[in-house]
């Protein structure tokens, strides 16, 4: 499933409601001024100087580290709203009340000045703001009412027809035990009121010995064949373990929470991960990303001082000295993994290796990282081949097939693609 | 189909069909010592070991996986990703030698070095020691900071110490080899102008002072000209390795290389005559060759005049006749050519050189192939000023000696008396970066950094300006030798800033002007190279000045026509060069090109001479013997050289070093000590007063010229000659066809396997045999990219090497196998020809048929893939390989003691930094091969995906075919019907099946009669003959 990489996308149901709700206040609240423009290449362009410059701190219809945006040109005059974003600082400091009450709200955070933007992004900018990227009601209540399963694996029985299906079979066997045991007795009874002879007698009227059955051959066997049997199988997947660190979640120099960031936060992936799209390493950010924002958040829910985690940062840039991570994902050095192959040109999400990283409060190891593991996704990942002409000639030489071209289909099991 | 009659053999023991050879030819894996005690046998105690082991490694697997960490950049550089790969244009310059280069670094460490496209010098190529000077940067005995008196100091205590003794010092002489910077020669300047009594002497371990020397007497200018190998027709060289160490090999070699490119199309090349004592391999790649003496090549040279000017009308010269062969040939070719023709001689002597010139001169090529009016700025040394130094030095006459990276104690013939004279001078500095055998006899060491932490520019030939610029932070606490030049000088400019008030000065006024300066600056050190000169290579003729005669006496009285003692011919070899870089290992284990030994130098003698002194030799096996030269003696093993002249000995420079680390220390013999500068010039011919004594000591060369033979399959070297070539595009070629159902086909007609289908890409790669000149610089390169390790000179004995491409150098001869007489003479002048061989990637490939674990298997592509992790060792792929080009790793070469001295690259932690992340570092018990650098291919696919484009042809190139200074290798998609190789195999079709129908008629496969469908195809060789001889 190709959706784009997005934590949104992932949390899906559990915003459905919160969402629904805004959104039903929030179109007839909110209404843009008349003079910003409605237009497809307005907005495009102003999301594109959206996600250049404001996206880190801000978001259309929520709150983030800024104020929601959308409806500022109905709250305020689009003059005002552009002297904010080109130098909020100036603004405040001419003694606007509604400037000065949103720099309070936000904890006193400075928004950098952005005087490099034209009166043309501006523009674009106020339209996408105030038109872009709006979700409709109508589809979103009905993912809502579809429950909200969005992701998870494909067709097959829910596991609980299964559990009542075997609860259900328990049940109708017992009771055939049941009537089983009632049949005997009352034959039993009825033969024993017979005249038999000596021979008969015995066998209606033999006990059940069930040492004699302990004591068997047949017993014996079995039930060392059994032991062996579930020895071996522990003994191998045992083995089998050796060195893959499933569920691997050490504790880092720093209490870095992804479920902040990631979940709460919402931050994008690749801000912090610059790697993963062009190389090889998704890198593991260096602290003067952390302090993009770290110079001005400095403690978590409002509290007062700096918080000693966040602290560790700023003795790492003060001294000089790097922060020691610890690496959660080993692969071996014999396999050669590239990061950008899958994100970039794979398009697989994050979370399909990782695992809901915006729900970890400390990171773990999700996936086994296993070449059995690799395989299985190879064998079952279809190629993200539309719009990429280097595939072009792959999808035409397939198109025989009534399968979908996937990685195993042009090699992607063959050795010499991880190791060398 | 033409049979071919010739015979080829890879070293005297095989055409002599010596039993012990014989016996071991079949081999694969010769007799060994067993790791298993003496005897083979596994002893009780070597089991208890064993099982120890395995318990241990079952009890450690068990172990939790070791804490590693991940620790990012505290403020990462804007331009620097891991993984993701930068490349600075820079400059490498050494002793006189130069080449513009690329520098690939990861994470900040360079790990290879390519040549930089945009020089007209090199254009993109290098040699193996450009290739493998990265390697020096991480070497363990550079010094680590500077040193008064032996004792380890700071920057502070020594300059204040230089600058007060240098005052008062009087005359300040700075030794260096020749200086190609032109702001280096400002800061010297700076210098003087601070101390007054300055000087600089320049001289090279490999001097080119004669043909200096002869321009100033015949044209008036004192310069080295530029030579157009690509614009001559006929080329004459009497014993200058062109190709190899003379002057600018890496230049001459793209030139040469272009000039024996040879199509249907166009089907001429050039011709090339060779008159010279050791077989050189430029005398290897020759078309006619002619063993002559180093007493006969003066009057050779005399002759060859002689015969020109009878041609031109121009007066004769008198001198001594002599018989040469070929040289009558050579002049009528010469002649037929004039204006496009060359006629070059390795001779230092400026006597020989003026002579030359007279003969370019005669023939109109001043002006057309040789250019002196865009001189050269390489190997400017002046033998006569050194020598004239020396004795300065030892008198006592010089008060401050500055040794500016250069080791005359070392590599120059008075070697011994600079080490004794600078204890004379009042003050010694060196600005060495290795204690060498000069830099631990200074009282100052003030080393500068590696080139590839310098900033430094450079001026190669007029008007030819390139920069080099530091791709790593300095690993120790040096200081470039510019910066202390101007500390002491005592100006507050730091190099960088004055080298860029230099280029704002000079080439920016004259270039520069639209631009803002750093615009230009930044533009020039993107590029690398800045070219200032007018269009390229346009030559324009200087008149000459000088007359012949003068010159013609002086030769004639030098040189005998019938010299019966012994003479010396001391030279250099393409590997190690001058020996500055002897402490490389790359270096040390890249076979010679013609004898193909490594790790040793030695006397190359004549079959003659050998067979006379009762010398033998079988593959390693040799003896001992003494050389004499007017006094001084040293006793080196032998090597029978087939193509020696005879009576003469070669014996090659930069071995036997002292000081010059843990690698280069007792390599080989110091042949230096045996140079005569006598006559003003250092003279590398000593043709008078040479014994050679055998000491009946037995001694092994490790060559790894006989292993992995071919078993007498001699289809594998196709040749012709040009005549026949032009007749018939298919000549020489051998045609194998096979019985089937009545009627013969070709091998590929009949098969086992299905065939492969290659949907996407199916790489191969079109090796070119004409224009292969045996260089190895592919050698070193893909040790350079691939981490092959270097398994030191006893492993190589053991036939153990671990090269992934290996340069096969067959001699041949006319003569059948069975007319002795013949092969006699045949072994006396060879012909040569070099074939590399990898894996050829079989599309029906053996080895993967009998690897019981699938460790090697075939890719959609094209690739035989070597899958290390899932090898067990069996070998099996190895013995069922008919090219031989599999590796087995015997030991663990890393992290090893035992291969710490050799193997420098994967044992220190300081060496480890040139290892190529993307490759493996292979452990023992495996089998590795050439990959096709896949590392390349899957980055270069990656790429491409990333950007949703399809790969354009020549964006993935393999480290072999990259370095190649001729082009012989090319590599490409043979499903890309636009590729190159597509189009030098002439593949018209665009299909998919593993066979592709190639219409190019010289192209064939190595061993065509079995089948194995190689990816990897060789062009027959063509000898510009006039009809096939040896």
């Amino acid at each position: 499933m190709l959706s784009k990489r997005s934590l949104v996308g992932v949390r899906w149901n559990f915003h459905t409601l919160a969402v629904l709700f805004f959104f039903l206040i929030g179109t007839q609240v909110f209404a843009a001024d008349p003079a910003v423009s409605e237009s497809e290449e307005a907005i495009s362009a102003g999301k594109t100087v959206f996600n250049a410059n404001c996206k880190t701190c801000h978001k259309l219809d929520q709150k983030a580290v800024g104020p929601a945006l959308r409806g500022i040109t109905d709250r305020q005059s689009i003059e005002w709203a552009k002297r904010f974003i080109v130098n909020s600082q100036e603004v405040i400091a001419s003694g606007d009340d509604y400037a000065n009450d949103l720099y309070e709200e936000y904890g006193n955070l400075q928004m950098p000045p952005h005087t490099f933007l034209t009166d043309t992004d501006l523009d674009n900018l106020l339209s996408y703001i105030e038109y872009g990227d709006k979700v409709d009601p109508a589809a979103e209540a009905s993912a809502g009412g579809e429950g909200g399963e969005v992701s998870g694996g494909g067709g097959g029985i829910p596991t609980e027809y299964l559990t009542i299906i075997v609860v259900v079979l328990v049940i109708v066997l017992l009771l055939i035990l049941i009537v089983l045991g009632l049949i005997i007795s009352v034959l039993t009874k009825y033969i024993n009121k017979q005249d038999l002879p000596e021979d008969d007698k015995e066998f209606v009227s033999q006990k059940f010995d069930i040492g004699k059955v302990l004591k068997s051959d047949g017993f014996i066997i079995i039930v060392t064949a059994i032991v062996i049997a579930l020895v071996a199988k522990t003994a191998i997947d045992g083995l089998y373990g050796v060195g893959i660190q499933q569920g691997y979640a050490p504790t880092q120099p720093i209490a870095y929470s992804h479920a902040l960031h990631a979940g709460t936060l919402e931050i994008e992936c690749q801000y912090c991960h610059t790697g993963v799209e062009i190389g090889k390493s998704a890198n593991i950010p260096s602290a003067n990303i952390c302090m993009n924002c770290h110079t001005h958040v400095q403690n978590v829910e409002g509290k007062e001082g700096i918080s000693p985690e966040i602290q560790k940062i700023y003795d790492a840039v003060d001294n000089n000295k790097p922060i020691e991570w610890v690496r959660v994902h080993n692969l071996p050095d014999l396999a050669y993994f590239n990061h950008s192959q899958h994100v970039k040109v794979g398009e697989i999400e994050c979370q399909t290796c990782h695992g809901p990283i915006e729900e970890m409060e400390v990171v773990y190891q999700h996936s086994s990282l296993t070449m059995g593991w690799c395989i299985d996704c190879h064998r079952q990942t279809e190629i993200a081949a539309d719009g990429n002409e280097y595939y072009d000639k792959l999808v035409q030489l397939h198109s025989d097939s009534k399968d979908a071209l996937k990685v195993k289909d042009i090699g992607g099991l063959e050795c010499a693609k991880c190791h060398y | 189909m033409k049979e071919t009659k010739k015979t080829y053999w890879k070293g005297l023991e095989q055409l002599n069909n010596d039993p012990e050879f014989v016996k071991h030819a079949d081999r694969e894996f010769p007799e060994l010592p067993s790791a298993l005690g003496e005897d083979g046998s596994a002893s009780r105690r070597d089991f208890l070991k064993l099982m120890g082991f395995s318990l241990a490694a079952a009890s450690l697997a068990a172990c939790e996986a070791p804490v590693r960490k991940a620790i990012p950049y505290v403020n990462k550089p804007v331009d620097i990703n891991p993984s993701i790969p930068n490349y600075y244009a820079s400059t490498f310059a050494s002793g006189g030698d130069y080449a513009a280069v690329v520098v690939k670094t990861r994470e900040g460490r360079p790990i290879k070095i390519d040549g930089n496209e945009l020089s007209p010098i090199n254009k993109g190529k290098v040699n193996a020691i450009v290739e493998a000077s990265v390697l020096s940067l991480y070497d363990k005995h550079r010094l680590t900071g500077p040193a008064l008196n032996g004792e380890k100091s700071d920057w502070a205590t020594v300059d204040a110490q230089v600058k007060s003794s240098l005052a008062g010092a009087g005359s300040i002489k700075i030794v260096s080899n020749t200086i190609l910077s032109p702001s280096t020669e400002k800061v010297i300047e700076q210098f003087t102008a601070a101390f007054g009594d300055v000087e600089v002497i320049m001289y090279d371990p490999l001097s080119n002072y004669g043909i200096k020397k002869a321009a100033e007497t015949y044209y008036g200018q004192s310069v080295i000209p530029s030579y157009y190998f690509d614009k001559a027709k006929t080329i004459v060289s009497f014993g200058a390795d062109f190709l190899g160490t003379w002057i600018s090999p890496i230049e001459f070699a793209g030139q040469y290389g272009k000039t024996r490119k040879i199509s249907k199309e166009n089907p001429e090349m050039s011709r090339h005559y060779q008159f010279e004592s050791n077989l050189s391999m430029t005398g290897a790649n020759a078309d006619y060759r002619t063993p002559i003496k180093a007493s006969q090549s003066g009057l050779a040279v005399l002759a060859l005049y002689n015969m020109i000017a009878g041609k031109a009308g121009a007066t004769r010269v008198s001198s001594p006749a002599v018989e040469v062969a070929n040289l009558e040939k050579a002049a009528n070719d010469l002649w037929a050519s004039r204006g496009a023709s060359l006629v070059v001689s390795g001779s230092n002597d400026p006597n020989v050189q003026v002579v030359i010139n007279a003969i370019n001169e005669l023939l109109g090529n001043n002006g057309a192939t040789v250019d002196f009016s865009a001189p050269v700025f390489f190997r400017r040394g002046d033998d006569s000023r050194m020598n004239q130094f020396v004795d300065e030095l030892k008198g006592g006459q010089i008060g401050a000696v500055i040794f500016h990276n250069c080791n005359p104690v070392y590599d120059h013939p008075r070697g011994a008396e600079i080490a004794e004279g600078i204890a004379n001078a009042r003050v010694s500095i060196s600005t060495n970066g290795t204690p060498d055998e000069t830099a631990s006899l200074v009282q100052v060491q003030a080393p500068d950094h590696h080139f590839l932490e310098s900033w430094n520019d450079f001026q190669p030939k007029a008007g030819h300006f390139s920069l080099a610029q530091p791709t790593i932070s300095p690993l120790f606490d040096t200081r470039q030798a510019q910066d202390s030049f101007l500390t002491w000088a005592g100006s507050e400019t730091g190099y960088y800033d004055f080298l860029q008030q230099t280029w704002r000065e000079t080439l920016y006024a004259t270039l520069g002007q639209d631009t803002p300066f750093q615009e230009f600056w930044d533009r020039s050190l993107y590029n690398g190279v800045v070219n200032a000169a007018q269009a390229e290579t346009e030559a324009t003729s200087i008149v000459a000045i000088g007359d012949v005669s003068a010159a013609a006496s002086a030769v004639t009285a030098a040189y005998s026509a019938d010299n019966s003692g012994a003479e010396l011919i001391i030279y250099s070899k393409v590997g190690i060069g001058n020996g500055t870089f002897a402490n490389n290992p790359w270096l040390q284990e890249m076979p010679d090109p013609i004898t193909k030994a490594t790790w040793d130098n030695y006397l190359t003698v004549s079959q003659k001479w050998a067979t006379d002194n009762g010398i033998s030799m079988v593959e390693e096996n040799t003896q001992k013997a003494t050389i004499s030269v007017n006094g001084k003696s040293l006793t080196l093993p032998v090597l029978i050289q087939p193509g020696q002249a005879e009576g003469t000995f070669g014996f090659a420079l930069g071995y036997g070093r002292t000081k010059g680390g843990r690698v280069a220390n007792g390599v080989g013999v110091n042949a230096y000590d045996l140079l005569d500068s006598s006559k003003g010039f250092v003279n590398f011919e000593v043709t008078s007063g040479v014994e050679v004594q055998v000491t009946g000591d037995s001694y092994k060369i490790a060559r790894t010229q006989t292993h992995q033979t071919f078993m007498g399959r001699e289809n594998v070297i196709q040749e012709a000659t040009l005549a026949d070539y032009k007749q018939d595009a298919s000549a020489g070629r051998y045609k194998p066809e096979i019985y089937k159902d009545g009627e013969f086909v070709k091998p590929s007609k009949i098969s086992l396997w299905k065939g492969h289908q290659y949907s996407q890409h199916h790489w191969g790669l079109a090796i070119d045999m004409n224009s292969c000149i045996g260089c190895s610089a592919c050698s070193v390169a893909c040790q350079a990219e691939n981490n092959v390790a270097v398994v030191g000179k006893q492993e190589v004995l053991n036939r153990r090497e671990m090269a992934w491409i290996r340069i096969d150098r067959y001699y041949s001869s006319d003569a059948p196998a069975d007319d002795l007489d013949g092969m006699e003479v045949a072994s006396q002048n060879p012909e040569v020809t070099f074939q590399p061989m990898m894996c050829q990637q079989c599309n029906n490939a053996p080895c993967e048929t009998v690897c019981p674990v699938a460790a090697t298997t075939h890719s959609s592509e094209g690739l035989n893939q070597m899958t290390y992790n899932r090898c067990i060792g069996t070998r099996y792929c190895a013995n069922n390989c008919p090219y031989k080009v599999r590796r087995f790793n015997w030991f663990k070469y890393h992290d090893n003691k035992d291969f710490a001295g050799v193997n420098v690259a994967q044992n220190d932690d300081l060496g480890k930094m040139v290892l190529n992340p993307d490759v493996t570092v292979r452990v023992r018990g495996v089998m590795e091969k050439c990959s096709m650098c896949v590392q390349r291919i899957q980055a270069g696919k990656l790429t491409a995906k990333r950007e949703k484009r399809k790969i354009q042809d020549g964006e993935i190139n393999v480290a072999c075919a990259v370095a190649c200074p001729t082009d012989a290798l090319v590599f490409g998609d043979m499903n890309d019907p636009n590729s190159k190789v597509s189009q030098l195999l002439k593949i018209e079709e665009n299909s998919t099946s593993a066979l592709k129908e190639v219409n190019e008629e010289r192209a064939y496969h190595v061993l065509e009669e079995i089948n194995v469908s190689p990816n990897v195809w060789y062009f027959t060789k063509i000898r510009n003959k006039d009809k096939n001889e040896a």
